[in-house]
């Protein structure tokens, strides 16, 4: 069947199982070089493979959970919502979040996915205690920080290229309430943007939408967003009735292709005015709920078709502390010179790296999208150099088109990975789009 | 809001236990009925889990019809709703030529059903209410050259739920006919269905879940099918039996 991740660029046609058990999985992993793929949320072609596409939905059981602890214990294919709508009316969240909530917490082990909380928890890895992996011989190994620590290691963040996550067990945090207290600040320009992340570092969340149109004295102007659990001592009424939020708001969705030029310079140039001067006249505290804040995107199911047919590139780097403040303007400038508006342009400050392939480092990460086009594409290889120039690396889980050369020259842990992906067998067994193009 | 419980017989179907999700999500305790049901222990600790109600597991055999009446005597409590979500496709051109799989077929979508739903029914109407769901096919709606064996069985069943109906509806019991499509399930995995005209387990439940609560008499999923088997039920005889469908 056609498969893309959700940047819907490239397509594959893929050979898809979908097992149900360990023992299916393992025959699936006998016929031929496989990756396994969650919800296909990866933007890219992380969890593509033409010949044997192993699907985890039918592996989507809750196994147990520890209210002591909190560690909830699950095979691999749960779908990070679900543990959302049956853990939060308890009092817990996932420690870690990315911006949607439709990952399964295989595919966000495998990218060590990051949240609004990086700077100050670290990626969804550190809140993970252990993983089952089925090896190339079908055999599984429960790898932990105590046990087949080198495997653990390697997996948080090692895109299924270790062998199938089947089962985890993840620890979440307690919360009294599933309201947000949010904070909005507006920066003017991108050395705001910066000091803003500095002077609030410790806001249990922070990111920032970022303008990347925006020119000159304004070239960075961002609308920096701090958040926080908010306890139920000092929820306001009308909210305490409902502690745990109101439900999450009806679904639309984007029924079909957007025409290609639904999104250019000029509209996106329009929305990113409007949207900063009216985010700019909104600041202060207020609370919202738990879905608006972390998934504001997934009440509109299948948004990726915005960009129309060809679908979409996301291009994520982080950049180390030392080099951030040129590095990003050296970005920003490239992009609105290119006049390539990006919809959604994220900048977020993120702490130091733990697990031994993860994307995050100490610095600052800027995320972009763009529909795809030949004129994109060779923006974006200058925005890989511009990078490369300035220390930063990669974002795996965004990538659709570098090359295993950029690849190698951001990450000295590359060649680590596909050493140890050779020696143990991985490297014959497991293998994606992705990782075939990057020589993984 | 009724909180009953729901009694899924097919319990290991995706679609039964894509029913009962849907209905322990809405707080209502789950009776997951099914042949070796010590083998859905994984499925009755997710769902208990994730929506913190009783999930119990119990052995039954659709096509073991003498033990129909135990079954329903040695049940934790008389279900406020039950949903038949047994059944068996068979391979159409074997079932042609073993006619052992054709009984099977048959009996596995009609008489095994009916008899279990049957002593329900009567149950159901000593009590006074009651929700019966059956999940029928498209399929039975007319017989067709490629899977008119599966579609015989299920056109039986489809007549016996509305006979039932009829009989119950003075008697504070709703009996619910379900005409799914194609369903992307385990029985269907392999074989190349439409998009436009498939829908998955977890849609098909919510949408069931919806049409019980509205006293709906026979739904089709997706709805597209009802205006489908218009036109096919519709095409005359002489012209039928020469298309391929």
């Amino acid at each position: 069947m056609k498969l893309s991740g959700w940047g819907r660029y490239p397509a594959a046609e893929c050979i898809v199982t979908a097992p149900r058990s360990d023992a299916e999985v393992a025959r699936a992993i006998a016929t031929t070089t496989c990756i396994a793929r969650g919800n296909g949320r990866s933007y890219g072609d992380s969890a593509l493979n033409e010949d044997n596409t192993i699907s985890t939905r039918h592996l989507n059981r809750m196994i147990s959970f520890d209210e002591e602890t909190g560690v909830l214990v699950t095979e691999a294919g749960v779908l990070l919502g679900d543990v959302i709508d049956a853990y939060l009316p308890r009092g817990w969240f996932p420690a870690v979040t990315p911006g949607t909530k439709f990952v399964t917490l295989g595919g966000m082990a495998a990218a060590d996915v990051h949240g609004k909380n990086h700077h100050i928890d670290g990626g969804f890895g550190n809140f993970i205690d252990w993983v089952d992996v089925m090896g190339a011989d079908g055999s599984v190994t429960r790898a932990s920080r105590t046990t087949n620590t080198d495997l653990f290691d390697w997996t948080i963040g090692g895109m299924g290229l270790t062998g199938v996550i089947l089962r985890l067990g993840l620890r979440l945090k307690r919360v009294e309430t599933g309201w947000i207290q949010q904070r909005t600040i507006a920066a003017p320009n991108l050395d705001a943007a910066m000091a803003g992340f500095e002077t609030h570092h410790d806001a249990p969340y922070s990111v920032a939408w970022i303008d990347c149109l925006s020119t000159g004295a304004s070239l960075g102007r961002s609308l920096i967003m701090l958040g926080d659990h908010a306890p139920l001592e000092g929820l306001p009424n009308k909210y305490r009735q409902i502690p745990f939020g109101p439900p999450p708001a009806k679904k639309k969705t984007v029924p079909f292709n957007a025409p290609s030029f639904a999104l250019n310079r000029y509209t996106v140039k329009a929305f990113n005015a409007a949207y900063y001067h009216m985010g700019a006249r909104k600041t202060g505290t207020d609370y919202v709920p738990w879905d608006t804040y972390f998934y504001p995107l997934d009440s509109i199911l299948g948004w990726n078709k915005i960009y129309g047919r060809r679908g979409f590139v996301q291009f994520q780097c982080v950049l180390p502390d030392e080099s951030a403040r040129a590095g990003l303007e050296a970005l920003l400038t490239r992009v609105s010179e290119a006049g390539q508006g990006s919809f959604l342009a994220v900048l977020k400050k993120l702490g130091t790296d733990t697990h031994r392939f993860s994307f995050p480092m100490a610095g600052y990460t800027l995320a972009l999208d763009f529909p795809v086009s030949d004129k994109v594409l060779s923006l974006m290889t200058e925005l890989d150099a511009v990078t490369l120039d300035h220390g930063g690396r990669f974002y795996l889980a965004k990538d659709a088109r570098m090359t295993d050369t950029t690849l190698r020259a951001s990450d000295d842990r590359a060649e680590g990975f596909a050493n140890m992906r050779a020696k143990s067998g991985a490297g014959h067994a497991f293998a994606s789009r992705q990782s075939e193009r990057l020589k993984l | 809001m009724s909180s009953g419980a729901i009694l899924v017989l097919g319990g290991r179907s995706d679609i039964g236990l894509a029913i009962a999700k849907v209905y322990a999500s809405e707080g209502h305790a789950v009776q997951l009925a099914a042949r070796n049901s010590d083998t859905l222990e994984a499925d009755r600790e997710d769902i208990a889990l994730r929506h913190g109600v009783e999930v119990s597991l119990h052995e039954f055999d659709a096509l073991d019809v003498e033990s129909h009446e135990a079954f329903v005597d040695g049940l934790p409590s008389l279900p406020e709703t039950v949903v038949c979500a047994v059944g068996a496709l068979g391979e159409q051109e074997e079932s042609e030529q073993d006619h052992a799989q054709a009984r099977m077929v048959m009996r596995s979508n009609f008489e095994g059903p009916v008899n279990i739903l049957a002593v329900l029914a009567n149950a159901f109407e000593a009590r006074g209410s009651g929700v019966i769901i059956g999940i029928s096919s498209v399929a039975g709606d007319r017989g067709r050259a490629t899977n008119y064996i599966y579609g015989a069985g299920k056109a039986a069943f489809t007549a016996y739920l509305a006979g039932m109906r009829n009989r119950l509806a003075s008697k504070g019991v709703h009996v619910l006919t379900v005409k799914p499509g194609f369903v992307a399930t385990r029985m269907t995995e392999g074989m190349d269905l439409p998009e436009k005209l498939t829908t998955d387990p977890d849609t098909l439940a919510r949408a069931v879940f919806k049409a019980a609560r509205a006293r709906r008499n026979e739904v089709y999923l997706k709805p597209i099918w009802w205006l489908v088997m218009l036109i096919i039920r519709n095409i005359p005889e002489m012209v039928f039996k020469k298309l391929k469908i």
